[in-house]
């Protein structure tokens, strides 16, 4: 009943790649899932370097969030506990919560989705962006009780299985981040952007606006002076702005856009 | 290295697939059943002691372990040596729950430790702490009468030298200036905050998930103050979300996170909050007087620089302020002063640039007021003193092509269009102003080893204990083993951030890609030569004679150079000799005595433009080229984005950034990202990016000088210099507000 519980189905990659490694332990994964005990023994036959591998299933493997058995949180520890069933990147998910926590940290410590990011807590970041029903929201300040029977989508929802989201490419050609903390923030939040630009939403920095009673809002065609306003609300520390702009603009206009460096000497 | 398939190549990030997908994970981010979760509680005053501490209310909750704090600490390493990390100034380094003193506003003073992170926290506010205060002396301003000079060692921190007579060479200079700059405290607050996790293993040994710079410094500082075996502490970051200094040091919720799991024998993660990421060092404020004595026709005859800085009261916290004023100028008499005053806060802590980035600002913001007084073009007068050679120590630079860079850099701007009346440039009700400056920065090589090693499938590992906290420090470990074994990139796998792996120096100051890239160089090169033998250890082997000169190793081949058609697989090499792996360390260290004959330095030249609106005084940057001379670059691509975050930086420094003290309660008041303003999206405009490329191998074999900090060194003072072209107005205080401007 707790599906964030159940074996993961692993791709005939990942069995490769288990079969190859730890023979032993093949078994026990196809039944049980990968466990602790996996992770920290693949990581040691692996050096330690984690997700440097270019190997795609190798990658998947050794950062598949760890399932937590239900045991693990004895019910006695929660406050007021809320059951709760709602969807998450396109899966159903019945669980017990804390009333007192967030979705973030719902995703974070229960679900083992650590893509969406705490950066302050307080909804001043916005490294914790995800979508809701289609919407981005603030999931540190989203309880998770609140989010009953809605739609949740995170950065680990954003691509079709191994192909990548247009604008996850394009921030990875553009070198839209470097430590990469904020940018599953940055992603959800230029993929809602594009959304609410097609449905017409205004910025603060969108021309005149009012509209004729009954009319539809047209689309707001995202100039860089509106992705700039519109994105303000995903702090990136390493200053990597140039280059998120420049990749939203890229999926937006569906046409390349250049780098731009120079050699000289 | 001739040919170059990778090195050089604007290669997109290797781990940047994780990063893009969400499957990276951070310090807080690995899991396991039963993790118990730590909330830290601050102390509410600056200076005094604990009167008493009750945890009993806090306790009685279901599921909340225990309450650590200086009343139940277990006996730890009483040495002042046994804390000290390998970054630490001077001093006595602070003990987390030593004592009831209370040294510093925010200390630590008990961590909470439950089931859930939710009752955790819920449980910390229930921990009731009596003090008895004492008034805390926090303001630099206030204490001047108080300065002293430092005698601290710090790695990398140099005593200010200097030189000839100021005082008489400036009493006789034709133009004299003299200004004073100030700027307020500022916080690295990268966006991740600093976490631990840590496993407790079932024979009692640690593996710990840090947010730091350096996996070694924090193995170092947990065996040495817990007492533990090396071999019983392993310290893992493969990813770091930012630092930019902040994890120099080993900061406080590792020794939290630590003790809890050896006391309760159970794997704890204790993440600060980012009110707590304000509580462990920052950008110190400093005051500092720049006098300039020069000639009618604009030649430097004096320079006296002054800087009067903050430290804690237990640690002499020294960077370089004023040492760049006696080396990026040709100037015979140069007096140079640096002084502290201890106050109640916590030590400050090296955040990017440290000491140039506000030392340059000084001294470039005043040759900028020097250049108005000679009635000069300030590119000009930076340009009728340019030092050839490096005049504090007299000695020649490694490379330096900073007249390439002010040539290309104001080309590219337009500097030859600018009208260097002040407020002679307007579009509508804007104000727009042109203002440049110098920047340097050093380029260093720190002792490094690394393993690589290659099996018979054409894989190749390479590995060192460094970091990469967003500097690309995968990618270019990647694209150097593959260039140097001719393997296509998806065959090399970089490894990092793992205290198992091979020596590294902490990831600070620019020198991780010369330091790291040398030794995985070195190592590829072991494994050159071991392929070389094996082929020609075949029946007359065309590779018989031929020396590791006369080959070349490319697709997967090792080839004759004189005849590339002459090849051998690298993998059908190895399976016919039975070899399944190749197996090297090296140990690349620099060259010292070459080195020493040589001041090794990057060098900058960046120009601004500023839109600041005449009614309001908002100020915009609008235009930014920054042409930087640091060597070879080995990525465009990720070298571009660290000048990029370095230029942002600089804007975000001149504009925003300030640490507010309320000096009533000691408290840094405005602790979150509402409050202390970065730059945001909207922000920035556009920055163009120049790489003079430097043939120098002196600063390191592969010519490598190292990009980290020099994009922002001079930003925040061209901005300021752009300002004053916009309006008239010479703001000497940073951030300049727009308060500063009506």
């Amino acid at each position: 009943m707790m599906e964030e519980n159940e074996a993961p189905q692993l791709t005939e990659d990942e069995k490769k790649l288990f079969e190859d490694l730890m023979p032993e332990d093949l078994d026990e994964i196809l039944d049980t899932g990968v466990n602790r005990r996996h992770f920290l023994k693949l990581l040691t036959l692996t050096g330690g370097g984690l997700l440097a591998y270019q190997a795609a299933a190798a990658e998947q493997v050794l950062t598949r969030p760890l399932s937590l058995p239900p045991e693990a949180l004895p019910p006695s520890t929660l406050e007021n506990a809320v059951d709760l069933s709602l969807r998450i990147n396109g899966t159903s998910q019945k669980l017990t919560v804390d009333s007192r926590m967030t979705l973030l940290d719902t995703l974070r410590e229960r679900l083992g989705l650590t893509g969406s990011k705490k950066g302050c807590d307080h909804g001043q970041c916005g490294a914790c962006t995800v979508l809701v029903d289609g919407r981005r929201v603030l999931s540190c300040l989203t309880l998770a009780a609140s989010c009953e029977g809605q739609s949740v989508k995170t950065i680990e929802g954003i691509a079709q299985g191994n192909t990548l989201h247009p604008m996850q490419q394009a921030f990875l050609k553009h070198d839209g981040f470097q430590c990469g903390f904020c940018t599953p923030g940055q992603i959800c939040s230029a993929v809602a952007v594009l959304d609410e630009a097609q449905k017409g939403e205004a910025s603060y920095v969108t021309g005149p606006v009012r509209l004729k009673a009954g009319a539809k809002p047209s689309p707001v065609r995202l100039s860089e002076e509106e992705i700039r306003e519109r994105m303000s609300g995903n702090l990136c520390r390493c200053g990597a702005y140039p280059n998120i702009v420049a990749a939203i603009r890229e999926v937006q206009s569906g046409k390349p856009v250049e780098q731009t460096w120079n050699f000289v000497g | 290295m001739a040919t170059t398939h990778y090195i050089g190549q604007p290669t997109s990030r290797v781990d940047g697939r994780a990063k893009v997908t969400g499957q990276a994970k951070y310090a807080a981010e690995f899991n396991a059943p039963g993790l118990l979760h730590g909330v830290v509680v601050s102390s509410a005053i600056a200076k005094g002691k604990i009167t008493h501490l009750d945890a009993n209310e806090a306790l009685q909750l279901e599921g909340v372990l225990q309450v650590f704090s200086h009343q139940n600490r277990p006996d730890l390493a009483w040495l002042d040596l046994s804390y000290k990390d390998m970054t630490a100034p001077g001093g006595s380094p602070f003990r987390p729950f030593y004592d009831e003193k209370i040294l510093f506003n925010q200390q630590p003073v008990a961590l909470v430790v439950a089931e859930t992170f939710e009752l955790a926290r819920y449980a910390a506010t229930l921990v009731r702490v009596q003090y008895e205060s004492e008034e805390p002396t926090t303001s630099l301003e206030a204490n001047l009468d108080d300065l002293y000079t430092p005698v601290s060692f710090k790695l990398g921190y140099q005593k200010p030298k200097s030189r000839g007579d100021f005082k008489a060479a400036f009493d006789q200079a034709t133009t004299r200036i003299e200004s004073e700059y100030y700027h307020g405290a500022e916080h690295h607050n990268p966006m991740e905050m600093h976490a631990s996790t840590v496993f407790y293993e079932e024979n009692g040994s640690l593996t710990i998930y840090d947010k730091t710079q350096g996996v070694l410094n924090s193995q170092h500082y947990v065996s040495m103050v817990f007492g533990l075996s090396k071999k019983n502490v392993r310290v893992l970051s493969p990813f770091v979300g930012g630092a930019f200094g902040s994890g120099l040091r080993p900061q406080y919720q590792l020794f939290m996170a630590v003790l809890a799991a050896l006391e309760l024998k159970r794997s704890v993660k204790v993440v600060l909050t980012r009110q707590q990421m304000f509580s462990f060092g920052h950008r110190p404020v400093t005051m500092q007087q720049v006098a300039i004595g020069a000639t009618f026709d604009g030649k430097l005859e004096a320079i006296r620089h002054a800087a009067y800085s903050e430290t804690s009261t237990f640690e002499d916290y020294v960077e370089n302020i004023v040492n760049w004023s006696g080396m990026m100028y040709s100037c015979p008499n140069v007096e140079q002063e640096y002084k502290l005053v201890q106050l109640d806060m916590y030590t400050p802590l090296d955040m990017r640039s440290p000491g140039a980035a506000t030392g340059v600002h000084a001294l470039e913001c005043a040759m900028d007021e020097l250049a108005y007084k000679l009635n000069i073009d300030p590119l000009e007068l930076r340009l009728r003193n340019y030092a050839e050679e490096e005049p504090s120590e007299e000695k020649p630079f490694s490379s330096k092509a900073l007249r390439e860079c002010y040539q290309q850099g104001a080309e590219r701007f337009g500097w030859a269009n600018r009208n260097p009346e002040p407020r002679s440039t307007k579009d509508g009700t804007a104000l727009i102003g042109w203002g440049m400056a110098t920047g340097m920065w050093d380029a260093m090589q720190m002792p490094t080893r690394a393993t690589a090693t290659l099996t018979s499938d054409g894989k190749l590992t390479v590995g060192s204990a460094t970091a990469d906290i967003g500097t690309g420090t995968y990618t270019i470990m990647t694209q150097i083993a593959a260039e140097m074994l001719g393997l296509p990139l998806e065959n090399v796998t970089a490894q990092l951030g793992d205290s198992s792996l091979p020596l590294a120096f902490v990831e600070g100051g620019s020198a991780t890609a010369a330091s790291v890239g040398t030794a995985v160089t070195y190592v590829c090169e072991k494994i050159q030569k071991k392929l070389l033998k094996l082929a020609q250890a075949a029946n007359n082997s065309p590779f018989a004679k031929a020396k590791l000169k006369d080959v070349t190793f490319s697709e997967g081949y090792l080839r004759l150079r004189s005849d590339a058609t002459v090849a051998v697989s690298l993998t059908e090499l190895m399976q016919q000799n039975s070899i399944n792996t190749l197996e090297e360390k090296a140990t690349a260290l620099p060259k010292l005595l070459k080195q020493s004959k040589y001041a090794r330095n990057t060098h900058s030249a960046v120009f601004v433009e500023v839109r600041v609106d005449e009614a309001l005084g908002s100020i915009l940057v609008t235009r930014v080229v920054s042409a930087i001379a640091a060597g070879r670059i080995l990525n465009p691509k990720t070298a571009r984005s660290q000048i990029l975050g370095g230029v942002v930086w600089g804007i975000s420094m001149a504009l925003e950034e300030d640490t507010f003290m309320d000096h009533t309660y000691g408290r840094f008041m405005n602790h979150n990202l509402a409050e202390y303003h970065v730059a945001v999206n909207a922000d920035i405009r556009d920055i163009d990016v120049i790489f003079v490329e430097e043939q120098d191998t002196i600063a390191s074999p592969i010519g490598v000088k190292g990009v980290g900090e020099i994009g922002l060194v001079g930003v925040s003072a061209a901005v300021a210099n752009a300002i004053f072209h916009a309006t008239g107005k010479r703001v000497r205080d940073l951030p300049i507000t727009l308060d500063k401007l009506l």
